[in-house]
């Protein structure tokens, strides 16, 4: 390609390592800056955001206490008996998410959901610690999860070996949705703000006034990025909370 | 839009992996592929466990600290709240039963007032009644008294009326006749013009 601008669309989700050579040594990736960043927004809003311990909340503490009473409401609403040791676990990987999201809206942020070793790690523990807990708590009596209660006899060899599928590809499919999502959004952005810079650089002032529609295009899907990022996170926490009562529940 | 992107980012493994031995190293690090697949870079794998023990401390941090700090604030003011309403609710309670007890003793205070104007008004009927009984006696005493009289004042008037006849008619009898009329005779004459109706008699 000629000198000049270009389109790197996959460039903002590379790998290195940050924090000097202190990072480079244990290999603490820009990633985990994000993650670690993520994690400090979350502890300063439910932390120190409640510190006033208010009976008449201000905007932190009322913020605070609505993402509370959100997630608390759907673990109780989906998970239902025995939701309380499970919410902590699903209220960390809701705001871990959302604000790992959010983070990587904004320019020289890593999204590290962005990234499907990360969804997969999270959709791993989710699957994970759903197994666990059914097998904990039902023992071997867990498997009868993959015969449907009142199905015939007759066709358990094409039912279970569907619903085993069903049942491993849970994994995939929350990882991949996240990832998939999160990938989309910033690959437009780039290529549209790359589009902007090739076409001002290509026709001059026609190119700069030209330059405008992607740059359009662009706010319209800041917006548009926002809705994403929430909705995907509520998609994860949801399905958590599915599986996690399927764990609990067996159906 | 979104769901052609995503099926062409679900084809992109193969894309990477297909390209990836091909390339080489060199390539993989500078533009090949999504940097996503590269699994062989060790950062790829640093940064999974990097966000375990992120996402665990963060776990922690808020399950042991953040989380029942919130729960304990929600808590009170429920708490609060529900005092708040219990009081509010026994206040009410409280007020309902004042109003009743004024209600109450308003409603004796007027039965009490009625029953004495009532007993009041009965007594000085009574009262009326008695004096009414004992003036109509007085009265009809004195009727019999003045009756009594008036009858005795005519007995004696007649009596003396009769002598006056009597002796009238003896006297005159003996002027014109010469002598004393037979005593019988006169007694009943006399009886007879007495006993006429007294408007001839007395007009």
């Amino acid at each position: 390609m000629a000198a000049g601008p270009s389109i790197d669309a996959l460039g903002q989700f590379r790998l290195a390592t940050s924090l000097g050579p202190v990072g480079a040594a244990v290999n603490f990736t820009n990633a985990n800056l994000a993650m670690l960043l993520t994690a400090a927004l979350v502890l300063v809003l439910f932390g120190y955001g409640m510190r006033a311990r208010a009976l008449i909340p201000g905007r932190t503490q009322a913020a605070a206490e609505m993402g509370y009473e959100f997630v608390a409401r759907l673990c109780q609403d989906i998970i239902g008996e025995g939701w309380q040791s499970f919410f902590p676990f699903v209220f960390t990987l809701f705001f871990f998410i959302l604000f790992g999201n959010l983070v990587g809206l904004f320019p020289y942020f890593f999204a590290f959901t962005s990234h499907i070793a990360v969804t997969a790690a999270l959709a791993v523990i989710v699957f994970g610690l759903s197994i666990i807990v059914g097998l904990v708590k039902h023992k071997l009596h867990f498997f009868t999860y993959f015969m449907p209660a009142g199905a015939p006899k007759l066709l358990a060899p094409v039912l279970v070996p569907i619903e085993i599928l069903t049942f491993l590809s849970r994994p995939v499919s929350l990882s991949i949705r996240l990832f998939a999502n999160i990938v989309a959004g910033h690959v437009l952005w780039e290529v549209f703000a790359g589009f902007m810079l090739i076409v001002a650089a290509a026709l001059g002032a026609i190119g700069i006034v030209a330059g405008v529609i992607p740059l359009a295009i662009n706010v319209v899907l800041v917006g548009f990025e926002l809705l994403v990022a929430g909705l995907q996170a509520y998609v994860f926490a949801v399905l958590t909370c599915l599986y996690l009562h399927d764990a609990v529940h067996l159906h | 839009m979104l769901p052609t992107l995503r099926r062409a980012v679900a084809f992109l493994p193969a894309a990477a992996l297909a390209l990836a031995p091909a390339a080489g190293r060199t390539a993989e690090a500078e533009s090949g592929g999504m940097p996503q697949f590269q699994f062989g870079n060790e950062l790829t794998l640093a940064q999974v466990v990097w966000m375990v023990l992120i996402f665990l401390v963060l776990y922690f941090l808020l399950a042991r600290w953040a989380l029942p700090q919130l729960r304990s604030v929600l808590a009170e003011r429920a708490q609060r709240i529900a005092a708040d309403l219990d009081a509010a609710k026994a206040a009410k309670t409280e007020a309902d039963r004042a109003v009743a007890e004024l209600t109450a003793a308003a409603r004796d205070a007027r039965a009490e007032a009625q029953a004495e104007i009532a007993a009041a008004a009965h007594s000085a009927r009574e009262a009326a009644t008695r004096q009414t009984a004992s003036l109509n006696e007085r009265l009809e005493a004195e009727l019999h008294e003045a009756e009594a009289r008036i009858d005795a004042a005519r007995a004696t008037a007649m009596g003396a009326l009769r002598e006056v006849a009597s002796e009238t008619a003896r006297t005159m009898i003996e002027r014109l006749t010469g002598r004393p009329p037979q005593a019988s005779t006169l007694e009943a004459a006399l009886a007879a013009s007495l006993a006429a109706p007294s408007s001839s008699t007395q007009g």
